[in-house]
């Protein structure tokens, strides 16, 4: 194999519609790091940074979606229900600047993009979903485990819309179809996402398992604290 | 408050023992085809046996070569020619990476708040 880009690469969307979604990134990152610190105590700080190695790690893991094509985590619905949506688009960021400055991994000048679709949109859509769903089903592991599935497929199809959009602004190449490409981008992305969703779903029951109090998820503001039941 | 089954420092040292498992041995049973986002760059153009565009029209057709590049280029490690050897260390190296930028960013910036109790 001559190339693995898993991201979107330089040159395939235009410098200027480029540099205002790194603008917007740049921003939203900001408000991530302002908001976030409330969240990031001693506990929270090292379970983020193994949030973002584990996204790093099962990012490589391609899956089988269709015969020629793969899907991989995209990691922002793990992120957000493991570690909240601010804390969560910051370590979906930094596998992403990791990628591309270290493994060539989606272009330097396309950093913007990239973390608009899969840090900010995937993290935030899933937090969206997984406080309504939270709030309506019972707090039992199944329940956990379908909001983690849900908010996966979301995110992912979210993901897949944004870079949709941002072709449709910038696109370098005129005769694209951009109907056609938004139906396969989507239609593939469902089908991703139900990988993402198997994937997220199982690490999240894990750990809700483990460590509860380390699924940001179940202690979010619309929920009663969980896993009290253990103090003697 | 409930004392934890777990210990936090062994809940991450196992996490990342589990990470290090995926990126450096599982890694390279992954499905080597084009993810959904390259698929669909590529839809409508031609590729021969070295993956160059030969023909037609694909949104993959202006990309360019990546602005870094780097030893760690496309998971692999330059001077290492076995895949495997190669996948696996370039996959450990990424965790290594994203754990100390990550984990150490967070600690620094993190609030620190005066003990309860």
């Amino acid at each position: 194999m001559d190339t693995v880009a898993m991201h979107i690469s330089n040159g395939i969307v235009g410098p200027g519609t480029s540099g205002v979604f790194a603008a917007i990134a740049l921003a939203a990152l900001a408000v991530c790091v302002l908001r976030g610190r409330r969240d990031l105590d001693d506990r929270l700080a090292p379970m983020a940074g193994l949030v973002a190695a584990f996204i790093f790690a099962v990012q490589m893991l391609n899956f089988w979606v269709l015969p020629g094509v793969s899907g991989h985590l995209l990691g922002g619905a793990l992120a957000a229900m493991l570690v909240g949506p601010w804390i969560g688009a910051l370590c979906v960021s930094i596998v992403l600047i990791v990628q591309a400055l270290v493994f060539a991994d989606g272009g330097v000048s396309a950093i913007g993009l990239n973390i608009t679709n899969m840090a900010v949109i995937g993290t935030f859509l899933t937090y969206g979903v997984l406080t309504l769903l939270l709030k309506v089903l019972p707090r039992k592991p199944g329940a956990i485990a379908a909001t983690a599935f849900v908010a996966a497929i979301v995110s992912v199809v979210g993901g897949a819309s944004g870079f949709v959009l941002e072709y449709a602004l910038g696109g370098e190449v005129g005769d694209i179809s951009l109907g056609k490409a938004a139906g396969l981008m989507i239609g593939v992305h469902v089908l991703i996402g139900i990988g993402e969703g198997l994937i997220t779903a199982a690490t999240v029951l894990a750990v809700a398992k483990v460590r509860p109090d380390l699924v940001y998820a179940l202690r979010g503001r619309a929920l009663a604290p969980v896993a009290q039941e253990s103090a003697a | 408050m409930s004392r934890p089954k777990v210990k936090l420092f062994a809940f991450i040292a196992g996490g990342l023992l589990v990470a290090a498992v995926l990126a450096g041995v599982v890694s390279n049973f992954a499905y080597s085809a084009p993810d959904g986002l390259d698929s669909v760059s590529r839809e409508g153009c031609t590729f021969d046996e070295n993956d160059e565009i030969t023909g037609g029209e694909c949104m993959a057709k202006t990309a360019r070569e990546h602005e870094v590049g780097g030893p760690l280029a496309d998971y692999a490690i330059k001077g290492i020619d076995n895949p495997v050897i190669a996948t696996g260390l370039s996959g450990l190296i990424g965790v290594a990476i994203t754990f100390a930028i990550g984990g150490g960013a967070f600690w620094l910036v993190r609030h620190r708040r005066p003990k309860d109790a």
